[in-house]
């Protein structure tokens, strides 16, 4: 729509709207594990500013989309990741980032105390690489999860259906699109 | 001001043989005494008004597997906000007898350092108010900081000297 104040008519499916609420408004769980919430912060900070994507911080679970579990999850912090996913409202996503919650990072064979993934104690939709991953690669996380989320039926359930004159979701990326 | 001289001087001066081993690595003053010892020593340098150690910086401890007899070592780190000095007292315990005196009463700051110490060493603060694990799980049945175990897979070349030009 223009800005020109003269009123126009959009033609949406209701999935397609509500998938474009949702990716177009992450609003991610405030919380910092280890060194890789140094570069969630530098991510959210001016020089990234994460807001120009609709996320910013929540202090409070029920309120909050997405967790970043930005960090090495500890035995004993595991308990309380859970927690504070289960805490939060549905649709709920998880970006593990960095190497220590993808897979234990550097602890993942003697480590005594760390979660060899974040992946066994709750579900993770986006994996970003890295020890730790620049903020660049945290924002293309949030890419990739905003992909995931429009493919999604939340109406229609989670059975992928296909209708007629379905097209594939168009990528955010211009260069992508035919 | 003291130097680590006057300092050593006098803690010898009011402890006599209960101190000994002094030495200033790094020139910071270090000396061991016994756990009957800790707690009145460690009360004099806060207590004494030329000292007022009234600081206390950080409670470790320190595994010596091949010392028979010495094995383990509490380490004690202080410091004196007014006169600007910092002191390391050290208390060698054996393995089969793993007490000692809690600092709690004297600094509340103690309490948490020594459920440390206890959850990654199993020394065994004597009074200590809640001496449980402090960041390792509950369940956990061993303390992970002894030297009990392998450092990592003695197998493994990817971190040999050549590798690194040594």
């Amino acid at each position: 729509m223009d800005k020109s104040g003269d009123t126009g008519v959009i033609l949406i499916r209701s999935e397609e709207l509500l998938n474009w609420s949702r990716e177009k408004s992450l609003w991610p769980l405030t919380f910092g594990l280890a060194c890789c919430a140094i570069e969630m912060m530098g991510a959210m900070a001016s020089n990234y500013d994460l807001e120009r994507f609709g996320i910013f911080p929540r202090p409070s679970p029920r309120q909050a989309d997405i967790m970043i579990v930005s960090g090495t999850v500890t035995y004993k912090m595991a308990d309380r990741i859970r927690r504070l996913y289960e805490q939060m409202a549905e649709p709920r996503y998880v970006i593990s980032m960095g190497s220590c919650s993808n897979c234990g990072g550097p602890y993942w064979q003697h480590g005594y105390h760390v979660v060899k993934g974040v992946d066994r104690i709750i579900p993770v939709d986006v994996y970003v690489p890295g020890c730790p991953p620049r903020p660049e690669a945290l924002i293309d996380g949030f890419l990739k999860l905003q992909e995931k989320i429009r493919t999604e039926h939340p109406l229609l359930g989670t059975k992928e259906i296909v209708l007629s004159d379905d097209k594939p979701a168009e990528s955010d990326d211009l260069r992508l699109r035919s | 001001m003291f130097t680590n001289e006057q300092l050593a001087q006098h803690i010898i001066n009011q402890f006599g043989d209960a101190v000994s081993d002094f030495d200033d690595p790094y020139d910071l003053l270090t000396f061991s005494t016994t756990r009957e010892q800790i707690v009145a020593l460690i009360t004099y340098l806060r207590d004494e008004p030329a000292l007022q150690v009234n600081f206390l910086t950080d409670i470790t401890a320190v595994h010596y597997p091949d010392s028979p007899g010495k094995e383990y070592c509490v380490v004690y780190h202080l410091h004196s906000f007014v006169n600007n000095f910092r002191l390391r007292i050290k208390v060698f315990l054996t393995a089969d007898d793993m007490h000692i005196p809690t600092m709690v009463p004297l600094f509340a700051g103690a309490n948490w350092m020594e459920r440390e110490t206890f959850d990654y060493f199993g020394i065994l603060f004597d009074g200590h108010p809640d001496l449980r694990r402090i960041l390792n799980m509950e369940e956990m049945d061993y303390h992970p900081m002894r030297k009990e175990y392998p450092l990592e897979d003695a197998t493994r070349e990817d971190k040999i000297d050549a590798l690194f030009g040594r």
